[in-house]
Parts: C-alpha cells; sequence; structure tokens
C-alpha cells in the first residue's frame, strides 16, 4: 500500500521545494510590506493579511542563497502555526503535488550541516527532485529564543 | 408558586429549555456578586436603603427564578436568607457582623448549589444545612419574641421575570408613600382572586394618592429600561465580528483605490462615507472586548474581608483607576494572581491591629489598588501599609532551602533578595495559614503574568509596607498614539509617553553639539537627541531645513526624538509582534493603519535605552569622564563658555555640567553663611564664580544663571553672569600663570578662555565634600 501525501510547492532559485499541504494556511501574492528596522536579516517584514499582523521571512535570506533579482516580487506561503501565522517569501508557487512516501530519502550527508537543517528529506520525482522544507527551522530566528 | 414545574419536565420541553437554565446561571452568578458587593457597601454605610433593596432583590431573584426552574435547595436557603433580609428592611434587624458573616457564607453556598447545577443539572447533594442554621440563629436569636418561620411576604414573591424590577409596592413602602400593611392587605387581595392590578386596588382602598401610584409606575418603568439596555454576547461571536471587519477594511481600501480614477461625484462621495462607517465600525467593534478592570477588582472586597475577619484583622481597601480598560482575555488572565496577591498582602502583609497601633500605625490596615495605562503597557499595582518583607529570612529560608548557596546570598542586593519571594516553594509566614504561607503563590503570580508577556516588581520597606508592580503589554487594546514618519516608514508612538513637540525652522536651528551627543536647549534644559534615522538605521530623508522634535518622557527621563515628519494623532489598536521579533526591544507591537498598512509601535523606554539616554550608570560615567577630563588636554571636547563679571570669559568641559538653571534672586537662602538654594529636594550651595575668583563688575541680577554641576549625587550651582555658547573643539591647555581654581588658558572660539578647575573651585570654598570618593 502506497502512503502518499500532498505537499504545496514552490521554486527558490533554482529549487524546487514543498511543504505539507496541511501545514499551509494559503498561498498570495506579493504584498505590501512593512520593513522592521534593527530586526535580523530573514525578517522581511509585516504584512497585512486581513487585520492580522504577519511575520514575513525571506526563505532565500534564511536559506543563505543569493540575493532575488531586483524587481523580482516575492509570494507568500503562510503557513499555520500555534502562536499565529508566519510567511515564508518564495519565488514562485508550483502545483500541489502528490508524492509517495516511498520515494522519500533522507538529505545526502554531503549537504552542509547549516543547510541540511532546513530540507528534511528528498522526493525523488520523475524529472526532477522536490525538498521537504523543515517548517519548524524556516521560521526560527536566531537570537530570537533567548528572550 | 403555582408556576413552578419541575426541572426534568420542563427540559424535556424543548432544546430553548437549555438556553433558559444557563441564561439563570449566568443570571445568579452575577447576582451573587452583587449580592457579596452591596453586602459590603452595606456594612459600611448601615443606612442605606438602595443597597439594602439591591441586596434583597438579588436573593429575590434567585429565589424566584429557582423556584421556577424547580430547584429546591436553592429555594430553601435563599427563602431563610431572604427573611433574614426582610427583617432588616422592617428594621427589626440590624446588620451585624455576624448577620453578615452569615448572609455571605449562604451567598457562597448558592454559588456551589449554581456550579453543581451547571456541572451536572442537578443542585447534587451539597451540605447546607449548617448555612440554614446559621441564618435561623440569626433570625432567632435577634428578636424575643421569635415568630415561627416568617412566611414570605406575598408582594415578594409572585414575580416569574428574571429580570424582577422592583414591585410597585416595594417602591411605594420605600418612597413612604404608603405603609407596608396596607401593600400587604392588597397584595394579599390580589392573591384571594382580585383581578384588578395593585395600584388599582391601593386606590380604591384609599390606602395611596393615585398620582403616588403613577410616580412609582415611573420608577418602575425606568428600572425595566437600565435592566434591557445591556444583553449578553459569546465573545468567539466578536472574535468574529471583528475579523469580518477587518475584511471590510481592506475591501473598503480597495474600492477608495478605484476612486482615484472616477469621476462620479456620487460614487466619490458615496466611497467617502462607506469609507468613515468603516472606520467608525472598526473602532466600535474593538471597544466592545475593552472591560474596566474594576470587573475583576470587584471581587476583591470580598475575599479581603472573609480572609481579615478570619484572621481578626481590619483591612480597608481602596481602588483607583477601576475603570482602566483591558482587553477580555487579558482581564481573565490576571484574575487568578490578583487573587493570590491580595490574599499574601492581607496574611503576610498587613498586621493584626494591636501590633499596628503598638508601632504607631492606624490599627486598619490598608491595601490600595491602582490601575492606569503608562509607556503602552497596563500598570496594576497592589500596595499595603503592612510590615513589608522580611529580606534576612526569605535570604535564611532560600539557604535552608538550597536555592541558593550562603555564600551567593551574602552577596545578593535587597532588590535580588525581593525576588527570591517568587521562587517556588519559599513562604516567610511563620505559620502557615489555610490561606497562604504553603509556599504556592507568588511564584504561580509571576508565571502567570510573565506567560502574558508582563512583567511583577515587588518593592518593600521594612515596617512600611510593600509595593508589587505589574505591567502588562496592551495586546489587542486601543490607545491613543502619534503618528511619525522617519526614514519612510510611519511609526506609532504612545501618547502617554508623549510631553510636546517641537518644531526648529532653520538650519540646525538650536541643536547642539556635546561630544558627539546633539542636545537641544528645551526652556533652558538640555534635552538630549536621539536621531530616529540613525538609532533605528533608516535611510537619511535629507534635511528639509526643519527639525521635527518629540519630546518623550522614558522613565524619569526626558529625551527628544528628531523625526522626518509629524503626521497626525489616531487611535490605534495594539498588536503584538511574533516572538521572532522579540529580540528587537524598540518596537512594543504593530498596528495595522486605516490605509491597511502595517506600522510598528515605538517602544519608548526600549528606544531610550537603546540610545542609552537611560542608563543608570549615568552619574557614574559622568564622574568618570570628569577625571578624565582633568587629566588630558588637548582632546576634542565640548565646552560651555559662559561670562562672569565685566570680561572674564571662561569655559568648563560641558560633561561636568549637568544642567544650565535660572533661579530668580528671590529663592536664595541662606545656610551656614553661604547661599544655598533648594533644587530638587536638595539644598544646592551655590558659588558666585565673579566673587569667588575675584572678578569685579558683577551684576546684581533678579534672575540668576547658573551652571548645575553634579557629582555623587549632589550638586553645586556654580552662578556666572551669562551663559555664552556652548562649542566643540580641540581646546590646548596652556599654563600661562598658576592660579589654583584655574586649570590654563586655551583658544576657543579664537578667543583666549580661562578654563575653570571645579573641583580645585570647590576645594577652596571648602565644598570638596560634593566631589565625594573622587577626591
Amino acid at each position: 500500500m502506497n502512503r502518499r501525501r500532498q505537499l504545496c510547492t514552490f521554486f527558490l532559485q533554482d529549487l524546487y521545494f514543498g511543504v505539507e499541504v496541511e501545514k499551509v494556511q494559503e498561498v498570495i501574492r506579493y504584498q505590501e510590506m512593512t520593513r522592521i528596522p534593527l530586526a535580523p536579516e530573514v525578517i522581511a517584514g509585516l504584512i497585512n493579511l486581513r487585520g492580522q499582523i504577519v511575520t514575513a521571512i525571506d526563505l532565500r535570506r534564511q536559506l543563505e542563497l543569493t540575493a532575488r533579482p531586483a524587481g523580482q516580487l516575492p509570494m507568500n506561503v503562510v503557513v499555520r502555526r500555534d502562536d499565529g501565522p508566519i510567511s515564508l517569501l518564495v519565488d514562485e508557487i508550483g502545483d500541489v503535488v502528490e508524492v509517495e512516501e516511498e520515494s522519500f530519502e533522507n538529505p545526502p550527508d554531503t549537504l552542509e550541516p547549516r543547510r541540511r537543517d532546513f530540507i528534511r528529506g528528498v522526493y525523488k520525482l520523475k524529472d526532477k527532485l522536490l525538498l521537504l522544507l523543515e517548517t519548524e527551522k524556516a521560521v526560527s530566528v536566531a537570537g530570537a529564543h533567548a528572550a | 408558586m403555582d408556576d413552578s414545574r419541575p426541572a426534568d419536565e420542563l427540559a424535556n420541553s424543548m432544546d430553548g429549555m437549555d438556553e433558559v437554565i444557563k441564561e439563570f446561571l449566568v443570571e445568579s452568578n452575577e447576582g451573587l456578586d452583587r449580592f457579596d458587593r452591596d453586602l459590603l457597601a452595606l456594612e459600611k454605610d448601615r443606612s442605606s436603603r438602595e443597597l439594602l433593596d439591591s441586596v434583597f432583590r438579588a436573593i429575590h431573584t434567585i429565589k424566584g427564578t429557582g423556584g421556577v426552574l424547580g430547584y429546591e435547595k436553592l429555594v430553601a436557603i435563599s427563602h431563610v436568607g431572604e427573611s433574614v433580609l426582610s427583617r432588616m428592611r422592617d428594621g427589626s434587624l440590624l446588620l451585624s457582623p455576624e448577620i453578615a458573616t452569615a448572609l455571605l457564607s449562604m451567598a457562597d453556598a448558592l454559588r456551589r448549589i449554581v456550579d453543581e447545577i451547571a456541572a451536572s443539572g442537578t443542585e447534587g447533594d451539597t451540605e447546607c444545612a449548617g448555612v440554614s442554621e446559621k441564618l435561623n440563629a440569626v433570625l432567632n436569636g435577634s428578636k424575643p419574641q421569635p415568630k415561627p418561620e416568617p412566611k414570605p411576604n406575598p408582594v415578594q414573591t409572585s414575580s416569574l421575570d428574571p429580570e424582577v424590577p422592583p414591585r410597585l409596592g416595594d417602591i411605594l413602602v420605600t418612597a413612604q408613600l404608603c405603609k407596608p400593611d396596607l401593600v400587604e392587605t392588597a397584595a394579599e387581595r390580589q392573591q384571594e382572586g382580585d383581578q384588578r392590578l395593585l395600584g388599582e386596588i391601593l386606590v380604591a382602598t384609599g390606602a395611596v394618592h393615585p398620582e403616588a401610584v403613577a410616580e412609582g409606575l415611573k420608577v418602575q418603568s425606568d428600572h425595566r429600561d437600565v435592566v434591557s439596555n445591556t444583553i449578553r454576547v459569546d465573545v468567539a461571536l466578536l472574535d468574529k465580528v471583528m475579523n469580518l471587519v477587518g475584511e471590510l477594511v481592506l475591501a473598503r481600501n480597495q474600492v477608495l483605490q478605484f476612486t482615484a480614477n472616477q469621476e462620479d461625484s456620487g460614487f466619490l462621495s458615496t466611497a467617502q462615507r462607506l469609507n468613515l462607517i468603516t472606520t467608525e465600525l472598526q473602532e466600535g467593534v474593538m471597544k466592545t472586548r475593552m472591560q474596566p478592570i474594576g470587573n475583576v477588582w470587584n471581587k476583591l472586597p470580598r475575599i479581603v474581608r472573609d480572609m481579615s475577619v478570619g484572621c481578626g484583622k481590619r483591612v480597608e481597601v481602596e481602588m483607583e483607576g477601576a475603570d482602566t480598560e483591558l482587553d477580555k482575555t487579558i482581564i481573565e488572565a490576571i484574575k487568578d494572581p490578583l487573587t493570590h496577591i491580595i490574599r499574601n498582602a492581607v496574611d503576610h502583609g498587613i498586621e493584626m491591629p494591636e501590633v499596628r497601633a503598638a508601632v504607631g500605625k492606624a490599627r486598619e490596615g490598608h491595601l490600595v489598588l491602582r490601575a492606569f495605562h503608562e509607556g503602552g503597557q497596563v500598570n496594576i499595582e497592589i500596595s499595603d501599609d503592612g510590615a513589608g518583607i522580611a529580606t534576612e529570612k526569605l535570604k535564611a529560608k532560600a539557604v535552608a532551602k538550597g536555592f541558593v548557596t550562603a555564600e551567593h546570598a551574602e552577596r545578593m542586593s535587597e532588590r535580588e533578595l525581593l525576588n527570591l519571594a517568587f521562587a517556588p516553594g519559599l513562604s516567610t509566614a511563620e505559620q502557615v495559614s489555610n490561606i497562604s504561607g504553603r509556599g504556592v503563590g507568588m511564584d504561580v503570580v509571576k508565571t502567570n503574568i510573565e506567560k502574558i508577556g508582563g512583567t511583577v516588581d515587588l518593592q518593600s520597606t521594612r515596617g512600611k509596607g510593600t509595593l508589587l508592580k505589574i505591567k502588562i503589554p496592551l495586546t489587542l487594546a486601543i490607545i491613543p498614539a502619534l503618528i511619525v514618519t522617519s526614514g519612510g516608514e510611519r511609526f506609532a508612538i504612545p501618547q502617554v509617553s508623549l510631553i510636546e513637540l517641537v518644531r526648529c525652522d532653520g538650519e540646525q536651528a538650536g541643536i547642539e553639539n556635546i561630544h558627539g551627543a546633539p542636545v537641544y536647549r528645551l526652556r533652558g534644559n538640555l534635552l538630549p537627541l536621539v536621531d530616529a534615522n540613525r538609532e533605528l538605521q533608516l535611510p537619511s530623508q535629507g534635511s528639509s531645513g526643519s527639525v521635527n522634535i518629540v519630546v518623550l518622557q522614558a522613565g524619569d527621563r526626558q529625551f527628544g526624538l528628531v523625526v522626518d515628519e509629524i503626521n497626525d494623532t489616531e487611535e490605534i489598536v495594539v498588536k503584538p509582534l511574533s516572538k521572532q521579533l522579540k529580540s528587537v526591544a524598540c518596537f512594543a507591537g504593530a498596528t495595522i493603519m486605516g490605509d491597511g498598512h502595517v506600522a510598528l509601535i515605538l517602544d519608548v523606554l526600549g528606544l531610550a535605552q537603546m540610545a542609552r539616554v537611560l542608563c543608570e550608570l549615568r552619574e557614574q560615567a559622568l564622574s568618570e569622564r570628569a577625571t578624565a577630563a582633568g587629566e588630558t588636554t588637548a582632546r576634542r571636547e565640548s565646552w560651555l563658555l559662559f561670562r562672569i563679571g565685566k570680561g572674564g570669559r571662561m569655559a568648563i568641559p560641558l560633561s561636568l555640567v549637568s544642567r544650565l538653571e535660572e533661579f530668580p534672586a528671590t529663592k536664595i537662602e541662606r545656610y551656614a553663611g553661604r547661599e544655598v538654594i533648594q533644587y530638587r529636594d536638595q539644598i544646592m550651595p551655590l558659588v558666585r564664580l565673579a566673587e569667588a575668583l575675584g572678578y569685579a563688575g558683577a551684576a546684581e541680577s533678579e534672575l540668576l544663571q547658573v551652571v548645575v554641576y553634579s557629582a555623587s549625587g549632589r550638586s553645586v550651582g556654580l552662578v556666572v553672569d551669562e551663559i555664552l555658547d556652548i562649542t566643540d573643539e580641540a581646546a590646548e591647555v596652556q599654563q600661562i600663570q598658576q592660579v589654583k581654581t584655574i586649570k590654563g588658558a586655551a583658544v576657543i572660539q579664537q578667543r583666549v578662555t580661562d578654563l575653570l578647575d571645579v573641583p580645585a573651585l570647590l576645594a577652596a570654598q571648602n565644598l570638596s565634600g560634593v566631589e565625594g570618593a573622587q577626591a
């Protein structure tokens, strides 16, 4: 019996990522953002999500990728959290993809440990690899838990 | 009680019944709370007929409705209580502490039953015989010839309306328009089958004037109006409505964006109206969630009374700011912590009356509750004038229990020691009472307050009392704020921290520099300036020629925040920042502006700390810099230039100056042959520099220009004739001539200027005590 799960997918630079569909509250196009002075770099700003203030985390920064080219507006993948939603800024939204557990594999050991933290595993699709994002890590900001 | 039906029959009749019971439970709880409150008030003001009526009504309503729903035990107990109260109403019984206690324990018994009904749907087998006995004892003991069980007054039993307005008969009797026995007779006739209304019977029998009846009816209907003014709403529903309003605001914003390309004036004005209405709707809905803190406080006097009676103390409770509004969720969260704190204060804080009298305090202890908004937070202060906290006992206990090592304990400051009170399992109570002292409590208080993002601070003076300060963030609260723009971003500044706005026109007008720290002379005082763009690392917009200064209060200091633009004041809804942003100390939250954009709320205290406006070590740093200044010569420094006598041009390092003041000459007093002045609760000696240094031509002016020099917390005022300037330059000190009080001369602003050696001058004036440890 094949166990299947649905992933909401998105693109970041040349990487293809997925997040469990049940963790995603919604996907919205670019929202105007309020920058937060002095905030950690990975925090892109605050967006107004229908009256709720949501912190947006730039996944490119979080994963230490190159900065998004100027003029390219990011999209929001809003993930559900116990203490309120958090938005992840990505380059582009993909389809909801159904994957089989059999095609799952742990990230290779050669992956740099720092980057490995963000990738829980890899689904081998026919034509490409789909990386499963470690959302817990993706929404955490260094130093924010000190308080 | 012809209408009373068994509860189960009613419950079967329709689903709506649940609603009726729920309603009854809520009402009964409220009624009992009101009963407690008014009974306590009645204890203080025994002559108040109004309070007595209110107490009576509360019990009567429970008895009436309980009867309808078939709750026999409830009826039985409230009936005895009602009998006691009606004896008080007819004046044959006076409220004594014993009676009050009996009545309060009756209320508790009723509460237990109500809780039981809420939990299981039945009255359960709660044991309440003791309560009835106590009340009966009160009834019988008070009157020499006890009536058998006083039969319930028919006038007071017929209503089935849960929100019982006072009965016409009661109103007439209270207003002394009609004798009680006549009303009773009329009511009896009604019971016997007289179809007429009570008022009609009374008028017909000539017991009362028709006008009086009309008046009574008016009072009655007024009361009905008051009753129907409020409705109960489920909070979840309010939340839902609030979210919908949020969506509406967004839709409104989009509509407004369309208006830019539209020329149809009808559409434009409709859009404008939509805009206004939406804003008002939003504000209105937000406000529905706010509740005055008094809602929680109201329960506290009862707790205090029970406890103080229990331990033989006398405690007076005072409340200030009971109308301070808090979000409902916060009100819920602080209920238990507050109760704990109050219990602790009465149990451990306030001493026994004899002890108090022995140390010269009033026999009655004082407990003060204060609530107010400050710095975007709600502050709650609970203070008592009791014995204070014995830190050495805390210390011993903490060591004994192994919380800290003896060595560590010795090194702890008073404040750290006090905070041990919050450690779990510590109590200094010598006796464990049934109320507190079992070592749980204060740690629970701390965790609960911190859970909602608040802080607790304890201050205590041995023998004087204890002050507990709670600060809670205004999550979801609405506060007035000033909106400013800096670096292209808008920020909200809570109005409570705002003192005034200053706008200086022209190039850097009025802004001076002290060693890299900009200051502004605000009515003669130096106001440190903080540049918002620089502190928040925002792109600078370039100078527009004028400077906007927002003067803010942070703790006991003031500072000026320089912003690009000052926009407007607005009521904003404070929303918390996510935990990812906890490390950023200078923001208290965020808010959504009218146009849907998010703006950050500045945390004035956090900002002040970041900009080092607030710094406990400031005094220390100041004196350290003073010594440093004495050693180096050609360092770039800020100088205060002043004139003494006719041509004396002198300078001192600005770092030595704590303030520049002006005093009228009339304020000068004398102490030990020296001129002194009262300054900030201190006696500050004055030194007239012209005299002290032998300069001639000092003018006797009405207004003294004084340079306040502070070291080690003490100040000396140096009287000069004119403050010339503050300048920032490297002055090379040259020794031309040996003068004890002059360090040398330097060229400042292209002119030769004497540099005053303040410590030496003070030594010469026998004032070097001011230098303290410095010397």
